[in-house]
């Protein structure tokens, strides 16, 4: 078997190395598919469903299905770009995101996806659910507000015994994201940081830290999600 | 209390993917499952207390607050509401003087309601204290209640004799019937138990799944994907270690053709999981039954202990060198979602019943990441015909590309509920006639259950099978009486809601946006771009991961499909936008209480 697959994104040939998710096999030639929940060296677990591509005519999302020779992907869709945008709208009505005061701002990329894709107001209705703030532990806050269950803090976050920290409650629309009463009180900085730095918005906050960047000099305040990998120059083999 | 826990957590090994096994346990010992439990489980199994309270609270059986002597759990399905439920549920309210998620201040009783639970043919029933009691009626209620205030045991609150069949064992003891309307190959009374394994022994398993391919057979639970060709996949799937499950989870309510098979043909359903662990070179296999069920478990484990008594499971089965297979059963704890193949495998291992990403597929990598079968019930008895008979014998019922047979489970507005075993190719007129409805006075039948779709009378020349209608088996019938928009439409797509495992953005939000739509129009309140709302929204599920999610807005689609006049009569014709809000009620409350009149 070679080591290389050949597939097509919208119409153009691709290559990449076999073994690797649709996701991944895009970006290696410049294609950026758009994500939310995935996030690099963590196992990837399809829940915000943004990713989805159709590929011979299903619909499979992108970070979880890995690449195969012969795949047309259509990413770029009339419908399925239509689909992606109702979805970062449905996480903006789910729950109560006021960019404008929120420590993320700038750095949110449910905020930066929602410019991508040129949300000026969401075509539902906002649910405006009433959610707590736990700020029960020492280093973070947890805000429930602007969780979109994403799951990246409960697959990335473990303490050294495998065990969770941030886990989900319940089912259906009222599960939740909680910290572990104990292991939230030990949360090292480091981790704190960590996890921080993995919720794609700004529902985990490190106490105090929440401005340390200033609004204007944040990643997305000057280019939009996605453009690092389109803008890469891609040698054709 | 701790002792009591970490005895339980012994008994299964302290091992992390018996979680679901510690939790019921603990429970039964309990009464519920009171953090001290919960924390007790977590440091025996090495977890923390967010990981043993993530498979807790997704299982609705699971309490972590004291529910009472006496837990009554009333099924608020369709079939159990236009059977009397109401009734019955307001009935029970009065009489305990609690309502729905509260427990009477003595702690005697509390009351809960539940999703459909498998006994659409002898509605209002209610499951307390694991035991089903069936038919109630307001009286039925008054009564119990009564016995419950005297403090009787659950089992002498029976007045009605037992059910038919092993429903009178001594093992089982329940008032349930079996109502088998109907036999064919699977449900035929002249099985003989292990006949097909001495067949077996003395074949190549390559020839079985040959065998099985011949027959056609596609699975019984839903998703009719060809049974021979998932049992090669399996087979030559590399892997130490390989597993066979039953899904016993039946939760697509209307569907109960599962317990009766349960119930009356357990060693012909084992007899198949035997076949297809040697079929495909598993060792072990497990029965994953629905919480509901439990009734059944002690008879079910009794019939394995006879199986292992007579070598016809354990090791070296009949004589067979190397042939080694044994089935443990693996109780579910309420939630629909855990009949999906991946989330059973994800409950069975102790974990929420989440469904897994696919590829890869069970059949790479299942229960505890090793090649797994998952079939229905009925696929697996089924098996044991074609073995017994052949694939050709089993291709001469049915049409060519629907052979053999289908159990149904029929309830509703009919004559006679229950179980029918026809072969497939039948029409819904058919159906009709053989289960006694007044035609005329059918309205609708909603066939497959509420991801299934809601068919009106012009359509009932259409014949169940793959070619057409496909179904997991059930029918569900309407007639004119009903509200079909809030009796079902409502009611399925409230279903769907309670019933997601809510990790995908879409399955966990766009029902409930569907649903206050839907509310909207039947408060009068809706206008033509509310359907169209519906009809764009409802195309957004199709993204989710697994049937329930890509589903849920069936009952929306399909009624409006086939009953939009229903929709049509109810929203406002010469309106082109309301916003649904309704000041007057919201300020209602803000009135009363400055003993304002709200003019707007
Ligand atoms: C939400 C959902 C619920 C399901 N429930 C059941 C069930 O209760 N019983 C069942 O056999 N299959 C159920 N299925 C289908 C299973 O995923 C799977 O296809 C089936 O168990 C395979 O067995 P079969 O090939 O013998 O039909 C369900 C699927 C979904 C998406
Ligand atoms: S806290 Fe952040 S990372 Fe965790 S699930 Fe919520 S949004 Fe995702
Ligand atoms: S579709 Fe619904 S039930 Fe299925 S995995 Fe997604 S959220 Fe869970
Ligand atoms: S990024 Fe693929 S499902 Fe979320
Ligand atoms: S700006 Fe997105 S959550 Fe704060």
């Amino acid at each position: 078997m070679s080591q290389f697959v050949r597939f097509t994104i919208d119409g153009t040939e691709c290559m990449a190395a076999r073994g690797q998710y649709i996701v991944d096999a895009a970006r290696e030639n410049g294609i950026y598919i758009p994500t939310l929940c995935n996030y690099p060296g963590v196992k990837p677990k399809g829940s915000c469903r943004i990713c989805t591509v159709r590929v011979n005519g299903r619909l499979m999302t992108a970070c979880t299905t890995p690449i195969a020779d012969g795949m047309a992907i259509e990413n770029e869709i009339h419908d399925i770009v239509e689909l992606r945008k109702s979805i970062v709208e449905l996480l903006f009505v789910e729950g109560n995101h006021f960019c404008p005061g929120c420590e993320k701002s700038g750095n949110c990329e449910l905020q930066a996806l929602a410019y991508r894709f040129k949300i000026m107001v969401p075509r539902f209705p906002f649910q405006f659910p009433l959610r707590k703030i736990d700020a029960s532990h020492p280093k973070i806050i947890k805000e429930q507000n602007r969780c979109i269950l994403c799951k990246r803090c409960i697959r990335a976050i473990r303490d050294e015994k495998g065990r969770s920290i941030f886990a989900y409650r319940r089912r259906s629309n009222r599960v939740e994201v909680v910290v572990d009463p104990k292991l939230g009180k030990q949360l090292t900085d480091e981790l704190a940081q960590k996890a921080m730095d993995v919720c794609p918005v700004g529902s985990i906050l490190v106490k105090e830290k929440g401005f340390i960047t200033p609004i204007g000099s944040r990643k997305y305040d000057h280019e939009a999600i996605g453009s690092d990998i389109e803008n890469v120059q891609i040698t054709k083999i | 209390m701790k002792t009591a826990v970490r005895k339980i957590t012994e008994r299964y090994g302290k091992d992390k993917t018996r979680l679901m096994d510690i939790l019921i346990d603990t429970q039964t010992e309990l009464g519920c499952i009171p953090r001290e439990a919960t924390l007790q489980i977590a440091e025996d199994l090495v977890m923390s207390e967010v990981d043993v309270d993530q498979t807790i609270s997704f299982y609705h059986f699971f309490s972590q607050k004291p529910t009472g002597r006496y837990k009554i759990y009333l099924n608020n399905s369709v079939v159990a509401n236009i059977m009397g439920m109401k009734e019955v549920v307001r009935t029970f309210q009065k009489e305990l003087g609690i309502k729905f998620n509260e427990v009477t201040p003595d702690g005697l009783a509390g009351l809960y309601e539940t999703s459909c639970i498998g006994m659409n043919d002898q509605e209002p029933a209610a499951i307390i204290n694991n035991r089903i009691f069936t038919r109630l009626t307001p009286f039925r209620v008054k009564e119990m209640v009564r016995d419950m205030k005297e403090g009787k045991d659950i089992d002498d609150m029976f007045v009605a004799d037992y059910g038919d069949g092993q429903n009178r064992s001594d093992l089982i003891k329940s008032v349930v019937s079996n109502n088998i309307r109907k036999i064919g190959p699977v449900l035929e009374r002249n099985y003989k138990p292990g006949q097909a394994i001495e067949k077996i022994i003395n074949m190549d398993p390559g020839d079985i799944i040959e065998e099985i391919k011949k027959s056609n057979i596609r699975g019984r639970g839903g998703a009719g994907f060809p049974t021979g060709l998932k049992w090669e996949f399996c087979r030559n799937a590399p892997g130490e270690k390989k597993y066979i499950l039953c899904n016993a989870d039946e939760g697509e309510p209307g569907t109960f053709k599962d317990r009766v098979i349960l119930t009356e043909l357990a060693r012909l359903l084992f007899e198949g999981m035997v076949i297809a662990g040697y079929a495909v070179g598993a060792t072990e296999g497990i029965l994953y039954i629905r919480y509901e069920y439990k009734y059944l478990q002690q008879y079910l484990e009794s019939i394995l202990q006879t199986a292992r008594e007579t070598n016809y499971l354990g090791k070296n089965i009949q004589g067979r060198k190397g042939f080694d297979f044994d089935i443990r059963i693996q109780s579910g704890a309420g939630a629909y979602v855990c009949g999906e193949e991946s989330a059973l495998i994800e409950s069975a291992e102790g974990k929420r019943g989440e469904p897994r990403d696919r590829p890869p597929f069970p059949v790479e990598k299942g229960y505890l990441d090793m090649p797994t079968v998952v079939n229905n019930v009925e696929t697996l008895c089924a098996v044991v015909k074609v073995i017994l008979n052949g694939g050709d014998w089993y291709k001469s019922f049915g049409t060519v590309e629907s052979t053999g047979t289908k159990v149904l489970s029929i309830s509703g507005d009919c004559k006679f509920p229950g179980v029918y075993e026809v072969e497939w190719g039948f029409s819904v007129n058919d159906i009709l006639d053989m289960v006694g409805a007044a035609k005329e006075d059918v309205q609708a039948v909603q066939v497959g259950g509420p991801s299934g779709a809601l068919i009106s009378p012009d359509e009932f020349n259409r014949i169940l099978g793959y070619e057409d209608l496909a179904t997991g088996g059930s029918l569900i019938i309407l007639s004119n009486e009903r509200d079909i928009l809030t009796d079902v439409v409502l009611n399925f797509t409230e279903f769907f809601i309670e019933e997601s495992c809510g990790s995908c953005s879409t399955c966990r939000i766009v029902p409930t946006l569907l649903r206050n739509k839907l509310m909207k129009i039947l408060n009068a309140r809706g206008v033509k771009q509310d359907i169209d709302d519906m009809l764009e929204w409802g195309k957004i599920l199709r993204a989710s991961r697994c049937g329930l999610g890509q589903t849920a807005a069936n009952p929306i689609l399909s009624s409006l499909k086939n009953f939009r006049h229903l929709y049509e009569d109810k929203i406002q014709k010469n309106k082109e936008f309301d916003s649904g809000f309704d000041l007057n009620a919201a300020l209602k409350e803000a009135s009363k209480a400055t003993g304002r009149v709200t003019i707007i």
